[in-house]
């Protein structure tokens, strides 16, 4: 059997290199197809059409089952994140301390909806499932960093902090 | 590796650590690092040597009281502060061979002297990066022994002695388990830990990844030596970012000492460990889930049989245990299944390690004997419900498990008697509710969940429960007929009995339970257009006016 050859790089960009790296340690196997999309999430932020394209290809995976992976999975974001993240823990610990309520403020305080980012880019607002810090709910993440026993005055102040950035 | 090499280790470090007059233990959990408990950590070290005292500072993993965090344990006094922060690290240091800080100390005696500890005995006690310390407090004798002195079927023989039931939640006997994957034939089989605690308000299985990883990867190369494995896969979600730093350096760790690799314990036995990243899908909890996670597929269930024992990944044999079956692991062969086995109640064998959270004093971890009533562990490990409120619920087993009233509260907690009351032992979630909780919000809260969470292969499950949420918002706001009610229980058997995998067989059951133990409050809902809880946004019944 010939060599298997992977297809060139999208572009020169360095993180492609990265992606590269993750998809050859795993020998381009197929099953390597989730561990990939960690890659270039961590790497990129998010998964556009042409990461998924040439990680299907790269892996010999058809683009409809690569596509399927990514909108299977929660972890997977197709658009990109805002400058900052605001992530409220909606898991039970946390919702019955109340996040659902964090949750509706900072809904009205950006104008945005869960899942989404402000017009300006500036902030995005996401729910998680549960962050496992239980014990110190309500929990939320300011960009990748926990915070336990949130109060609704201390994120509106954070994300007025964000807002004049 | 030998048992001779692996003692001359643990003699060293622990003499290494006896030239100390004291080890400060500061907990770097992820609750207690979230208080910054690194920057406490670097306080003390700076004290200690400004003060010029003989003093171990050490990161260790949880201490299991969150709620008190950040937590400093000195060690031989044995003295626990709570709430320590970098501006306590001068009277910390200064207080060691004297008088202990006062303010600081925390003196929860009832908290701790209920709780035994197997799965977490060096929670708290050991570096969670420094293997030699876990090998210092007996880490890795069970696998060599295990590869020197037992047989294949000697280990299964005492993990089936030892009554272990998998602590994942579904309660299947661990020693059976291994006999079947032993006893399948194949030239190729894998070890597969599941750490996808996807259950909201769990956090064991991240704890014990965090706090002591190599007790799990013992346990899974003395699982892969009994069934006859020799590769094995820790399957963690991407959301437990220190457990899998952690995981990687005690893999890095063990393979460097010789405990992963080729020819452990200089026998024929070679196993090795890869960490698989989990992608946020409740879902791929369950097993056959998991695997096709593990392949790089979507994370759908399939039917079972053929079960994973006997084809599983890539169609080979495969053993999937839990983390904390895995972590019980280690003490069973160095203490023998019958030690195991006098712990807990009749069926219900050891210990059960229980994530307490919600409307509680003490939130955190703690470990206790199968058979403890939940009372004991709600109001008196638990401190009970704060501010005044009153015990209305206690909710285990996650979003499979249901809701639990006082009148409950004396049963014994173990895998039988809960699931007979309506609920189920689930990973080991714990969430206590007060008078401020709605139990049809809650019972919402969890339809919406398994709603949002299902594959959406089998229609019952995809289709039900999104009708399931219908309804219940439909009593939320107030606009509910008793015919729903019987629609809703209807529905939940339809669900529960048609549904291909465990998710939608059990995601009725927070209803259910909550219609059986608290119908009061959907009728309140219904009729009087009320909740007493205050919780649910609804018109207030139009009252008659007396003439």
């Amino acid at each position: 059997m010939p060599a298997y050859t992977p297809p060139p790089l999208p572009s020169d960009d360095k993180r492609w290199k990265i992606v590269n790296g993750t998809m050859r340690k795993n020998g381009f196997a197929r099953h390597a197809l989730i561990e990939t999309l960690h890659t270039v999430q961590s790497s990129f932020g998010y998964l556009d059409d042409d990461a998924i394209r040439f990680v299907a290809l790269s892996l010999r995976v058809p683009l409809s089952q690569a596509y399927g992976v990514v909108t299977f999975y929660h972890y997977f974001s197709l658009k990109p994140p805002g400058k900052h993240t605001m992530t409220i823990c909606s898991g039970t610990a946390c919702y019955i301390k109340g996040t659902d309520k964090l949750l509706a403020a900072a809904e009205k305080k950006l104008g945005i909806s869960q899942g989404q980012t402000t017009p300006d880019g500036a902030i995005s607002l996401t729910a998680a499932r549960c962050v496992g810090a239980c014990g110190r709910a309500p929990v939320v993440l300011t960009d990748g960093e926990l915070v336990g026993q949130m109060t609704s005055q201390q994120m509106i102040e954070q994300l007025e902090r964000w807002a004049v950035e | 590796m030998t048992i001779e090499e692996l003692d001359q280790i643990a003699e060293a470090t622990r003499a290494e650590y006896a030239k100390f007059d004291h080890e400060v233990n500061v907990c770097m959990g992820t609750g207690c690092l979230s208080q910054h408990s690194d920057q406490l950590k670097d306080a003390l070290a700076k004290q200690v040597e400004a003060q010029g005292k003989n003093v171990y500072v050490r990161r260790t993993g949880c201490m299991g009281l969150c709620a008190a965090g950040p937590l400093v344990l000195v060690d031989p006094e044995e003295i626990l502060y709570q709430q320590a922060h970098e501006k306590h690290a001068e009277a910390i240091v200064a207080s060691l061979g004297g008088e202990p800080v006062k303010e600081l100390q925390c003196d929860l005696r009832d908290h701790f002297d209920q709780q035994v500890h197997v799965v977490l005995e060096n929670s708290g006690q050991v570096d969670p990066e420094k293997i030699d310390e876990y090998i210092a407090r007996d880490g890795y004798r069970a696998l060599l022994t295990a590869l020197s002195d037992m047989t294949p079927q000697g280990v299964i023989r005492q993990v089936t002695e030892s009554g272990l039931r998998g602590r994942g939640g579904g309660g299947y006997p661990t020693g059976l388990k291994w006999g079947t994957v032993s006893k399948a034939v194949g030239d190729v089989k894998y070890v597969i830990c599941n750490g996808d605690e996807g259950d909201p308000g769990a956090f064991m299985d991240r704890s014990v990844l965090e706090s002591d990883p190599q007790r799990v990867i013992e346990g899974m190369a003395i699982a892969a030596y009994a069934v006859g494995a020799s590769k094995g896969y820790i399957y963690v979600r991407a959301e437990y970012p220190l457990a899998v730093q952690r995981l990687q350096a005690g893999l890095r760790d063990a393979r460097r000492r010789g405990l992963l690799g080729n020819n452990i314990g200089n026998t024929p036995f070679s196993f090795d460990v890869e960490i698989r990243l989990g992608a946020g899908a409740f879902v791929c909890g369950e097993e056959t889930a998991l695997i096709a996670s593990i392949e790089g597929r979507r994370g759908m269930p399939k039917p079972r049989p053929p079960y994973p024992a006997v084809a599983g990944l890539w169609g080979k044999p495969t053993l999937i245990n839990n983390v904390e079956t895995f972590a019980n692991i280690a003490p069973i062969i160095r203490k023998g299944g019958k030690w195991f086995a006098s712990m807990g109640s009749d069926r219900s064998k050891g210990t059960k390690v229980f994530a307490l959270t919600g409307k509680i004093t003490n939130t955190g971890l703690v470990e206790v004997p199968m058979g403890i009533s939940l009372r004991q562990i709600i109001e008196v490990i638990g401190g009970g419900v704060p501010d005044g409120h009153k015990f209305k619920a206690v909710q285990t087993g996650g979003p499979s498990g249901g809701c639990l009233p006082e009148s409950m509260l004396d049963i014994g907690v173990s895998y039988d008697a809960l699931l007979k009351v309506g609920s189920i032992m689930g990973s080991g979630g714990m969430i206590v509710m007060d008078d401020t909780s709605c139990m049809v919000n809650v019972a919402k809260f969890f339809i919406e969940f398994c709603m949002t969470e299902s594959c959406g292969k089998c229609i019952p499950c995809r289709a039900g429960t999104a009708q399931l949420h219908a309804l219940l918002s439909k009593i939320c706001a107030g606009e509910g007929t008793m015919e729903d009610v019987e629609l809703i229980e209807d529905l939940c058997d339809t669900v529960k009995s048609s549904s291909l995998c465990g998710l939608g067989q059990t995601a009725p059951n927070p209803v259910l339970s909550t219609l059986k133990y608290f119908r009061h409050e959907y009728i309140d809902h219904i009729q009087n257009k009320r909740c007493t809880a205050g919780v649910c946004n609804m018109k207030p019944a139009e009252q008659e006016v007396p003439a």
